[in-house]
Order: C-alpha cells, then sequence, then structure tokens
C-alpha cells in the first residue's frame, strides 16, 4: 500500500502543463447587483439554443400537430363559417390561436425537464453556483421563451404557405415575439411550480395533460369570447392565453386588440410565475 | 465499545474551539487523532503540495486561521431520520479530505449543507469563515461541485456543458473561452471537447463534471462519491486528475468515498463518519497504526487497513440499528432525491 501511494502523484504532476493552469487559479470577477439577473438569463438561454442546434427533432415533430389544425381544422371552419371573425377568413383567425397554444405546450411540459435536471444532478450543480433562485427560474423561463419562440416561426411559417395574410412589419413582428416569450414565461412557471409541488415526472406528465386542453379551449384561440357561455368567458378571461391571442391577433392581422392590457396582464403573470416557481424551487432540490 | 460513543461533544461550541475539542474527545478514547491543526497533514503520505496557490495556502490559513470548512455540532433531520447529529468537521486549507462511512453515515447530507444546498437548522457551517446560511453566494463563489449522479447535461457538448459554468460564474466574455480551454486541457478532454457529453464513457464525464467545477477557479472542491460507478481504470485517472489539479492551483479537495483503498491511497486526513458523527480522524497512517497498537500483536505484525479501521468503527453498529432495511431504504430514496 504504502509504495503505491507515492506513485501516482509525480505522472500526474506531469500531464497538466500543456497548456497551464494559470487563468484556473484567478477566480472570476463576481458580477453584482442587477447585472446577475440577465447573465443568468443569457446563459439558460444560450443552453437552450445550443441544444436545439444538436437535436431538431423536437422542433420538427412539434410543428406537426399546429400544422394539422390549420390544415384540418382551420380549413374545415373556413367553409363552414360557422363562427364569427369579424370578416376575416377563419384560419387567419385561427393562426394566431395556434401559434399561442403550440407556444403554450412547449412551455406546460418544461417542468418535466426541470425534475430530469434534477434526477440528472444538473439543477442542484446549478444551485451551488451564485445564481439566486429566482434568477435561475427567471433564466429557465425565459429559455422557455426562446424554444417557443422558434416553434412560433414554423408555425408562422406554416400559417402563411397556408395563404394566411399576416403582417410583415418588424415592429409588429417584435410585439409578437415579446408575447410569445412573456407567455411562455409564464406558462413555463406555472409547470414548474407544478413540479416543485408535485416533484415526480408521472405526475406533472398527467396534470399537464390535464390542464393543456382547458387552458387551449378556455381561451380565445379558437373562438371569440362573445359567442362563450357567460362562466366559460369568465375562465377565458382569467387565462392568460386569450390575452397573448388578443395580442398576437391585433399585431399579426390587425384586428381590435387591447394590448396595453394584453402586455400588462402578460408581464404580470410572468412575474407572479416566477415569483411562485421560484418559491418552491427548494421542494426540489431538496 | 465504549468508543462507539464517542459523541456527545456540546453542539453550542464555537467553531475554532470544536476542532481542538473534537480531538480531544476522540483522542480520550484511544484514537489518533492529529490536534496540531495547520498543515500537519501536508507530512501525509499523498501531500506534496506543490506549486501555485498551495505554498503559500498554509502559511495564510496559519495567519487568519481560517480552515477550508467548519462544521461545529451540525445536526440534519429527513423528517423522523437523523442523517447527520452533531457533526464536528474541520477541513484544512489545501488538503485532500476524505468523509468515509457507510451507507446512510450522513455523508452526503452534511456535503449538502457544505454547498448551501440544504438549511442548516442546528449548529454552523463556514467555508473560508463565511457562513453557509448567511452568505450562501460567498460559499458558492468559493465552491466547485462534483455531486453524486453523473451530471453533465448530455444534450450539449463538453465544451459548452464547460462554458454554461464558466457563464454562471461571472467569468467575462473576454476570458471565457481560453479559460474553457484550459479547464477541458486540465481533465485531457481538449480532443473530446466537441462532442456531445452523450457520447462520453462514465469517466470522461466525470472528469468533464471536474472541468465544470474548476472553471470558475475554485478554492474548495467537493466531490461526492466521484468515482462510484466507475471501472478501476477510470477511476485512477479521476483520481490522478484531481491531484494534478490540485497541485497545480492548490485548492482544497473535500471527498466523499466508499472506496477506503482510494481514502488510503489519495487523503491527507480522513474523517470517518458513522450514524451521523465522525468517528475517527486522522491521516490513514493514523488511523491504521492506532488500531493496530489497540489490537496489539494479534494480526502477526501486519498494520490493519483502513477497512479494518472502518469495519472495527461500523462494525457493531451495522448489526443492530443503522443497517437495518428501513434506514438503507432512506438512504436510497435520499439518494434518489438527490438524483
Amino acid at each position: 500500500m504504502s509504495e503505491t501511494r507515492v506513485a501516482p502523484q509525480p505522472v500526474s504532476a506531469d500531464r497538466v502543463h500543456p497548456t497551464g493552469l494559470d487563468l484556473l487559479v484567478v477566480p472570476p470577477r463576481a458580477r453584482s447587483g442587477w447585472k446577475v439577473l440577465p447573465a443568468r438569463v443569457g446563459a439558460m438561454c444560450a443552453v437552450e439554443l445550443q441544444k436545439l442546434r444538436h437535436d431538431r427533432t423536437e422542433l420538427y415533430t412539434r410543428a406537426v400537430q399546429p400544422a394539422l389544425w390549420l390544415l384540418i381544422f382551420g380549413e374545415t371552419f373556413t367553409r363552414i363559417k360557422a363562427i364569427p371573425t369579424g370578416g376575416i377568413p377563419y384560419i387567419d383567425y385561427l393562426a394566431p390561436g395556434i401559434i399561442a397554444q403550440s407556444a403554450m405546450f412547449i412551455a406546460i411540459f418544461y417542468g418535466i425537464m426541470i425534475i430530469w435536471e434534477r434526477d440528472a444532478g444538473i439543477l442542484t450543480k446549478l444551485l451551488v453556483t451564485p445564481t439566486p433562485r429566482s434568477a435561475l427560474i427567471t433564466g429557465k423561463a425565459f429559455a422557455a421563451g426562446v424554444k417557443a419562440l422558434i416553434q412560433a416561426v414554423v408555425v408562422v411559417v406554416i400559417a402563411a404557405l397556408l395563404g394566411v395574410a399576416m403582417t410583415w412589419d418588424p415592429l409588429r413582428l417584435l410585439g409578437v415575439a415579446v408575447a410569445v416569450v412573456l407567455g411562455s414565461a409564464f406558462f413555463s412557471c406555472l409547470s414548474m411550480t407544478i413540479a416543485g409541488i408535485v416533484l415526480t415526472r408521472d405526475r406533472l406528465m398527467g396534470i399537464g395533460q390535464a390542464i393543456t386542453m382547458p387552458l387551449f379551449f378556455g381561451s380565445n384561440a379558437l373562438y371569440p369570447l362573445a359567442v362563450m357561455p357567460g362562466w366559460l368567458q369568465t375562465i377565458s378571461k382569467i387565462n392568460p392565453l386569450s390575452y397573448q391571442v388578443d395580442a398576437l391577433r391585433g399585431l399579426l392581422l390587425g384586428t381590435p386588440a387591447h394590448l396595453a392590457l394584453d402586455y400588462g396582464v402578460l408581464v404580470l403573470a410572468a412575474a407572479l410565475g416566477i415569483l411562485s416557481a421560484s418559491s418552491l424551487l427548494g421542494r426540489l432540490a431538496r | 465499545m465504549t468508543r462507539n460513543t464517542t459523541g456527545g461533544q456540546d453542539p453550542a461550541q464555537d467553531g475554532s474551539r470544536a476542532v481542538a475539542n473534537g480531538g480531544a474527545t476522540d483522542a480520550a478514547d484511544g484514537w489518533a487523532v492529529p490536534t496540531d491543526g495547520g498543515k500537519g497533514a501536508a507530512d501525509g503520505p499523498a501531500a506534496p503540495t506543490g506549486g501555485g496557490k498551495g505554498a503559500d495556502g498554509p502559511a495564510q490559513a496559519a495567519a487568519t486561521g481560517t480552515d477550508a470548512v467548519t462544521c461545529a455540532g451540525l445536526a440534519y433531520a429527513f423528517g423522523e431520520t437523523t442523517a447527520v447529529d452533531g457533526l464536528e468537521l474541520s477541513v484544512h486549507d489545501g488538503e485532500v479530505f476524505g468523509l468515509l462511512g457507510p451507507n446512510g453515515a450522513g455523508k452526503t447530507t452534511a456535503i449538502r449543507c457544505i454547498t448551501t444546498l440544504l438549511p442548516v437548522p442546528a449548529g454552523m457551517v463556514r467555508v473560508f469563515g463565511h457562513d453557509a446560511t448567511r452568505e450562501r453566494m460567498a460559499v458558492r463563489r468559493l465552491l466547485g461541485y462534483v455531486p453524486q449522479q453523473l451530471s453533465a447535461d448530455s444534450g450539449l457538448t463538453g465544451r459548452e456543458n464547460v462554458e454554461l459554468f464558466a457563464r454562471v460564474f461571472d467569468v467575462s466574455r473576454r476570458e471565457r473561452a481560453a479559460r474553457v480551454d484550459q479547464a477541458l486541457a486540465a481533465v485531457d478532454l481538449s480532443d473530446a471537447a466537441d462532442r456531445l457529453a452523450k457520447t462520453y464513457s462514465g469517466g470522461m464525464v466525470r472528469r468533464l463534471e471536474l472541468a465544470q467545477a474548476l472553471v470558475s477557479a475554485p478554492r474548495l472542491l467537493i466531490l461526492d462519491e466521484p468515482t462510484i460507478g466507475l471501472d478501476p481504470i477510470a477511476r485512477t485517472s479521476v483520481w490522478e486528475h484531481i491531484n494534478a489539479v490540485r497541485a497545480a492551483t492548490g485548492m482544497t479537495v473535500l471527498v466523499t468515498t466508499h472506496y477506503m483503498d482510494e481514502a488510503d491511497q489519495y487523503c491527507d486526513r480522513v474523517a470517518l463518519m458513522h450514524r451521523g458523527r465522525v468517528r475517527a480522524l486522522g491521516t490513514p497512517d493514523e488511523l491504521r497504526t492506532g488500531l493496530g497498537a489497540r489490537r496489539g500483536a494479534t494480526n502477526n505484525g501486519e498494520l490493519p487497513t483502513l477497512e479494518d479501521v472502518f469495519r472495527d468503527i461500523a462494525g457493531s453498529g451495522l448489526d443492530d440499528q443503522s443497517g437495518d432495511f428501513s434506514d438503507v431504504r432512506n438512504t436510497r430514496r435520499t439518494a434518489t432525491r438527490v438524483g
């Protein structure tokens, strides 16, 4: 024993030097105060983009469902003309709703990723970095937003191919991007909040399945508020998805919208989501 | 077997006293314990602290009296199960310290308290003088942490994995690429850096995690079972890289392990934990000679191994409560929860 013990040291000491390790002795200068948050958000978004670059499968498979919605549901209901759309073809009316829906679907299962990262030890390790929990959740929320945004671009392209007349005004498109990111931030935080409560992937999967459809149908994504029964209107009015759809519709199609209210609600919802998800993150880490 | 009832130290004692006191109590029970503090450990077999910061590390520690880690009266319970029960521990600046113990001894829980992952409900934990509950961010900036499970993100390349940690430790954009390169080179992953981590072998993932921890130039590297599940060659390789990096940077290493041979070979000092407390503390040599002396010449003059020491301490305990089924299950559940 005592002979072997000495051996590894000199061998390994030689190995180190090809590039030197001088930087690994100097701790990086710490960011402080408000600068931490955008830096962490940037880091999380960068990871999300890198992952999408390595594996685009999800991007393609997730494009199938919105394409079918537009193609089958959209085309059919355009012919039936059963839903009052204020004079525009139904498929046009539907497109912003489907953009919002596909973004929401991505975000609502984001909590599963948090649980997976917890199980894999990735989350644990991130929690031992100088990253406040709220900054970590904000980073994750915006990373979900970035992912959803790329998905939204795919749906916009599909809609354009199906002949939906949308605006190409860059300022309006920027507004669309902001609305998609904010909405996804909220829904991913909702998902991460539930993850913090139920703690396992299976349960979260079930709850995710259970709430996505009600959120979708209980919004103005498929039909205007006016045709809903009173109780559904109430649900729709507290559903952030409705405000997201309203903003997207207004920006993309030029229909009357309440942009200030929409963005106000989306910002507030995202902030509340971040708050609740970060307060429950500790349960996941334990 | 009175030595198994070592505990009973006053949990309210302050940090600096705790070290000496813990030592004294152990010594009174017949354990070989170095109470000289400072760098007594450097004389240990595997501790030629060479180069870089390592040279002035001990001097600093002596001057400021700051240990890398100090735990005093640390206690933590998961519901009914007491995981850590009045832990007294001090890890000196610059040493490789091994925390050993059977399943459920409380090693991982202690580590999670030190890394700020768990709150400190009772007692005190300090990392280089920073309180682990009140100065979390300061503590985290000093830490490099490699958890038990293989935790690199399989959907990213090796380089991207390290880059993420450079980013969250505020490495400036200007310095990022160079620093990431050095961290990858330090663990011999430069050639594989641009492959996805899912193509890595277990040993490579471990080294990648080491690079992730190193990129922020931590003063304290915490490794929880770093070689668990690895083949012998990968184990040796991981340890060689840990040692090489430590020699070059002078960082303190706190490691938990089940493998007594590794502890014997690579640790300056070890603490044997059992049922939430440190039951023995010293250099591997001291522990082995200590047991040898107490056993007398029963062993044909051969020195007992660290495993004998381990068995001597945990032995009686494993028979009765601590090894029972529910305890193991709890440990496993904890381990699952951890990831």
